[in-house]
């Protein structure tokens, strides 16, 4: 378990993280969103030790990460922000440089380093040098360094930036491999990851959380939550049929397409079968007709800027 | 095999990956050769001894020293390496000592592929091989002054440019303190304590009674005392800096 307590860090007169408090617990894959500059990889540097907090304080697993590094770092596998390695070094070598940090020694060394190759599908350049490597295997290098040690914390600060959508599937499906018996955190600022691979997201605007749920509760915050996106072969005048629906709310022209039109919940209650009953009774001239969850943009957008709009 | 250890092979390893190690040797040997040759009279002075070659040390290290300086740290901060490395679970003063150890073993083995001169002078003549032995030594140690300091200013910037700049500087500082031109500058009213502790932290001060055979512990407390209080700056410096 991460306990995250009051954190709070401040550089010169900027505030990053403002007063954070939430707990992770083991199975959680935690999306850690934000607008760019809202405090998501400074949380990180955080609960990893990296920084020093300004108050309060990170538990991993009941060590401070303040007062006891050594056995907190222990427990914790980080890829920071770029993934960062040492160029000059081949992959295999890296790795294996990181494993001798991480305690391991002789066979069991090796057979970690080749394990994590394998994971992560990097043997074809386990002997080349990490400069020469493409972006995608570079990140791969910082995923197989960050779980060498098989950790009961997984940090991942944007994992998937850089990856085409094949590496991107991969790593996704790596992370839900991992996490059924650990604690990941994820930051990302791309939303189809969260509902991908999370099973929480908190978001985070201005170093303070401003929603904590799991996707789908976020998602049904949205205005479009079941919402009914309907697709015309001709122009009809939608409005005026559903004008006596008491939960029908306003009537939206798609701005690229004509023809397709989204018709609001106003109680973000389900309206599909009302809305079909009229479609039939009226015989729209429909093509296309589906119940919208609700879109995770939608809600980060309105939510981070309330947030900022509120400083 | 401590964290330590592991980080310093590794760092010595990655000087021999790339071709800093190589141009770094070759041209210390070379210099050498030339200054102790050509300008330092090895053959004129017809004594079988090697001062020519070891005076010029300072001067010699105060280029070649911080070029191996310069990206100690400022690298790790460019590349973001040093957020991986600080994150392991490892003591910030392992990381600090480890390469800095590393740096300072490349000048030890550039220094000791010199040993052609050593060869050279006893072929020639018969000198005191101990007050060499001495020498190297303490030629040794002052590398490792220079490089403390070089480390420290690595610390400071993300320009490996800038920290070779600073370095040269400070080190400059450093040699020339002992100078007796820099001395007999300092006006008669200025407090006598004063100029010998300024004349107590030069390195010639310390270096030319070595290389001359005066086997002093002093000398060398002097030059352990600096590296570590240099070492130590460059922790402090790392863990106020990291942030940005």
């Amino acid at each position: 378990m991460i306990e995250i307590i009051n954190l709070s860090k401040s550089f010169d007169q900027v505030t990053a993280v403002d007063d954070l408090s939430f707990t992770v617990k083991e199975g959680e894959v935690l999306g850690f969103l934000g607008p760019n500059g809202a405090g998501k990889s400074t949380t990180m540097k955080l609960i990893t030790g990296f920084l020093s907090p300004t108050a309060g304080s990170v538990l991993v697993h009941g060590h401070d990460i303040s007062k006891s590094p050594m056995e907190a770092k222990a427990l914790m596998g980080y890829l920071p922000e770029g993934a960062p390695s040492y160029g000059d070094m081949t992959t295999l070598e890296f790795l294996t440089f990181i494993g001798q940090i991480r305690g391991f020694r002789g066979d069991e060394l090796a057979g970690r380093v080749q394990h994590v190759l394998g994971e992560v599908d990097l043997h074809s350049v386990s002997h080349q040098t990490i400069d020469t490597l493409s972006k995608g295997f570079r990140r791969r290098v910082g995923l197989a360094q960050a779980i060498m040690h098989d950790p009961k914390v997984l940090i991942l600060d944007e994992p998937t930036d850089g990856l085409d959508p094949n590496q991107k599937h991969h790593v996704r499906q790596l992370i839900k491999n991992l996490a059924r018996d650990k604690i990941v955190i994820i930051s990302t600022h791309i939303l189809e990851e969260v509902t991908a691979v999370c099973t929480r997201a908190i978001i985070i605007a201005a170093g303070r959380i401003v929603a904590d749920g799991t996707p789908g509760e976020l998602e049904s915050q949205s205005k479009y939550h079941h919402a009914v996106s309907v697709r015309l072969t001709s122009d009809y005048d939608l409005e005026s049929d559903l004008a006596n629906v008491p939960e029908v709310g306003a009537v939206e022209k798609d701005d690229e397409d004509e023809l397709t039109y989204t018709i609001l919940a106003k109680n973000r209650e389900s309206i599909f079968s009302k809305v079909s009953e009229i479609a039939q009774s009226k015989n729209w001239p429909v093509t296309e007709f589906h119940v919208r969850r609700g879109q995770l943009e939608d809600v980060f957008r309105t939510i981070t800027q309330q947030a900022e709009g509120a400083e | 095999m401590g964290s330590l250890s592991i980080i310093f092979k590794r760092e010595l390893l990655s000087y021999f990956a790339t071709p800093l190690a190589y141009i770094f040797i070759v041209i210390f040997l070379v210099s050498n050769g030339i200054f102790t040759f050509d300008l330092g009279g090895f053959y004129i002075r017809g004594q079988a001894d090697l001062l020519p070659f070891f005076s010029f040390h300072p001067w010699l290290y105060l280029f070649m020293v911080p070029a191996i300086a310069m990206s100690l740290w400022a690298d790790e901060r460019k590349t973001g390496t040093i957020e991986l490395l600080l994150t392991l679970p490892v003591r910030l003063a392992d990381v600090v000592v480890g390469k800095y150890l590393a740096a300072w073993a490349l000048t030890g083995i550039a220094l000791l592929l010199t040993f052609p001169i050593w060869l050279t002078v006893n072929y020639l003549g018969d000198p005191d091989n101990g007050v060499i032995v001495a020498a190297y030594i303490g030629s040794w140690f002052m590398a490792g002054g220079f490089l403390a300091i070089g480390s420290c200013m690595s610390a400071c910037t993300k320009s490996p440019v800038i920290a070779f700049i600073l370095t040269v500087s400070l080190c400059f500082l450093f040699v020339i303190m002992g100078s007796p031109i820099l001395l007999d500058a300092f006006p008669d009213w200025f407090p006598q304590f004063l100029v010998d502790a300024f004349f107590a932290m030069g390195f010639l001060t310390h270096f030319d009674s070595i290389a001359k055979g005066v086997l002093d512990i002093r000398d060398f407390l002097f030059f352990s005392v600096f590296i570590a209080a240099w070492l130590l700056a460059t922790a402090i410096v790392i863990e106020i800096k990291k942030a940005n």
